[in-house]
């Protein structure tokens, strides 16, 4: 499968008033077609930033794309006008958003907000575009979908309007489906209907998508490759089950050690925190920025930003920013332990 | 401090502090411009019994709209009560008077989930911190309580010499710790905590919850531990009641309920929560029972077994017999 995505040392600052915020600091990565890439990060770690900014969808000013390239099937959006941005945007690639009512337009039905898009982008007629509304509908789970159409927002709930936005998402047959947090708003019964939905389009339709969230476990059921982000950056990134089952990063071995597990009984033991408090993220990176929260990190960690670089030789995709060897110092702990 | 110290624990750890008979919290719903007239009910909490023993943790958890946090702020009399009563220490907060109740009022603390929006932007973390001190008149020497504040900010994580900084100097999960020593400033016995963690950053949870078990054991405390997130639950509680729609649709010991649910409500919520690991979550399935199956006839708990309760519903009474 070829590469659809590549994005190459992404930088993102923030003018503000109480200074620079230093929002994306230097993400890199690559998506392939067909691929689904989970990406888990906390609030402030640039994980929605840099994405609406490979977008053309942050303010500037404020905001500053400093450099990089976020190049899309050969193009470098970073580099394309508002108009050309427009005309990629919810054609080749859509986009879900956190909540679906802000995303909605309250006094338009929810048809005709389908069928602008598709008659915008696709050029059919108003028939044959409601009649692929109706279509998108009913593949999104909508039941009645016929009548459905001519019912406004408010009339739907949480649940089924991010239906409606997904539905919307896919009327031109997207390549890439960007999802930023599209169910964190939502009960967790509907959140586990909308990824089963997901991931059922997914497979028929074959496009590719990123998903963005804070949450490990929905990740864990989604995603084929995972990029774990930190202070702007992102800290590891490899295949889903080698990060869960051998994480390289002090960031994500300490958010998987602190998360308590519904299928496991707590035994009274003790949660393993992660100590310390969210960088600032008006102050400009030197190190690694986990470094001040990571007891494994050296000294170096505090100086150099580590680079991105290969765990080892035989997993040459799964990636770790840290000059500390993670697994080594686990293996050693592990060989003590059983001495 | 002397005063404080009277308010020791009138209930033996393992006894019921709180019971909960019948609870019923209905909001109306009105209609009309100039007279306005009502038209029917909101029942947010519909007949809801159960009781909390001192020194565990009870957890509520239910989606949005459930009804759990209104439960809880019902019990502390935050909302009065439509129908119902609350034994706090053997006594009914409900047909209480008003100075009794106010007296009460030390002994039960909340801990609210946005630390953003419940901590007075304009006072400072001293005067936040003393402010329930003040109200109830304890401790009016102000060395004495200057002495206390900053050891309350000592104890829940926090240096001590930030008495005179303000909320927005602080991180969410700072401010959560200052809540946390406001609650605890009149020595309570009983906490309700309303999502005291979903507003907090993941690698900040357990800090939190890591505390809140600490000051348990130091204070016997007890908790109603009210939140949406099922795997947090599973970890800090004894027991978990399972509420939808304002009735509470099963009660049982932490790990009975989450290895043998038998109620179809909480089988499609456990079955939704997701796990963070790839090797598991692949392979789930997930339950999709109807939502009209939820609620038939649900006021009454039945006993499924021992200390397991379900609300009776025809289809698993015949499943089950």
């Amino acid at each position: 499968m070829g590469v659809l995505l590549d994005v190459k040392d992404l930088v993102v600052r923030f003018y503000t008033q109480e200074g620079v915020v230093y929002a994306v600091n230097g993400v890199s990565y690559t998506l392939n077609e067909g691929e689904t890439l989970g990406i888990v990060g906390e609030s402030g770690s640039g994980k929605s930033v840099h994405v609406l900014a490979m977008m053309g969808l942050i303010p500037q000013p404020p905001g500053k794309v400093e450099r990089g390239e976020v190049i899309f099937e050969g193009r470098d959006l970073l580099k394309m006008s508002q108009r050309q941005l427009r005309s990629i945007r919810g054609d080749q690639v859509a986009m879900i958003f956190q909540d679906p009512m802000t995303s909605l337009n309250p006094v338009l039905k929810v048809g005709t907000q389908i069928t602008e898009g598709i008659r915008l982008h696709k050029g059919l007629s108003q028939k044959a575009a409601r009649q692929r509304a109706v279509k998108l509908l009913d593949m999104v789970g909508i039941a009645d979908a016929k009548n459905r159409i001519d019912d406004y927002p408010h009339q739907f709930s949480g649940g089924m309007r991010q239906r409606v936005m997904i539905a919307m998402g896919l009327s031109c047959d997207p390549k890439l489906l960007i999802a930023d947090e599209p169910t964190t708003a939502l009960d967790v019964t509907i959140q586990a209907q909308i990824i089963d939905l997901v991931k059922d389009l997914k497979q028929e339709l074959g496009m590719a998508m990123i998903w963005i969230t804070h949450d490990l476990g929905v990740v864990a059921g989604i995603a084929d490759t995972i990029n774990v982000m930190y202070a702007g950056m992102v800290m590891e990134r490899g295949p889903i089950e080698q990060v869960f089952s051998d994480p390289a990063n002090a960031y994500t071995l300490g958010l998987l050690r602190s998360l308590p597990r519904m299928d496991k009984s707590a035994d009274q033991q003790r949660l393993v925190q992660i100590e310390g408090a969210p960088p600032d993220m008006r102050v400009e990176p030197v190190g690694d920025p986990f470094a001040p929260r990571n007891p494994w990190a050296t000294e170096r960690d505090f100086e150099e930003i580590p680079p991105l670089r290969s765990v080892d030789d035989e997993h040459p995709n799964h990636l770790t920013r840290a000059w500390y060897d993670l697994q080594e110092i686990r293996r050693q702990e592990a060989a003590e332990g059983m001495a | 401090m002397s005063d404080l110290m009277q308010t020791k624990p009138k209930v033996k750890m393992g006894e019921p502090l709180v019971e909960v008979k019948n609870l019923k919290k209905y909001f109306p719903i009105t209609s009309g411009v100039l007279f306005q007239r009502e038209v029917g009910a909101v029942k947010a909490v519909d007949n809801v019994t159960f009781t909390i023993t001192a020194g565990e943790t009870l957890g509520l958890v239910g989606e949005s709209g459930s009804g759990k946090s209104t439960t809880g702020r019902t019990i502390l009399q935050l909302y009065e009560p439509t129908d119902g009563e609350v034994l706090f220490e053997g006594e009914d907060l409900v047909t209480m008077n008003s100075s009794d109740l106010r007296k009460k009022r030390r002994r039960m603390q909340m801990i609210f989930q946005d630390p953003y929006a419940s901590l007075n932007p304009r006072m400072t973390v001293g005067r936040i911190v003393s402010e329930p001190l003040r109200i109830h008149n304890v401790m009016p020497n102000k060395k004495e309580q200057q002495e206390y504040i900053e050891s309350l900010l000592e104890r829940v994580g926090l240096n001590p010499y930030y008495t005179n900084r303000f909320p927005h100097e602080f991180s969410g999960g700072q401010r959560q710790r200052v809540g946390i020593a406001r609650a605890l400033a009149l020595n309570p016995s009983f906490i309700v905590a309303d999502e005291p963690i979903s507003a907090l950053d993941v690698s900040i949870q357990a800090q939190v919850v890591n505390l809140l078990q600490d000051l348990q054991k130091e204070f016997q405390l007890t908790f109603l531990f009210i939140a949406h997130d099922l795997s947090m639950i599973r970890y800090i509680c004894d027991r978990v009641a399972v509420m939808f729609k304002g009735k509470i649709v099963e009660l049982a010991g932490t790990d009975e309920l989450y290895e043998n649910p038998v109620h179809p409500y909480t089988r499609d919520l456990l079955s939704a929560v997701p796990i963070p690991d790839p090797d598991v979550e692949k392979q789930r399935r997930r339950n999709q029972a109807q939502p009209e199956e939820y609620l038939e006839e649900t006021s009454e708990l039945v006993e499924v077994a021992p200390d397991h309760w379900v609300s009776k519903s025809k289809a698993h009474l015949a499943e089950m017999a």
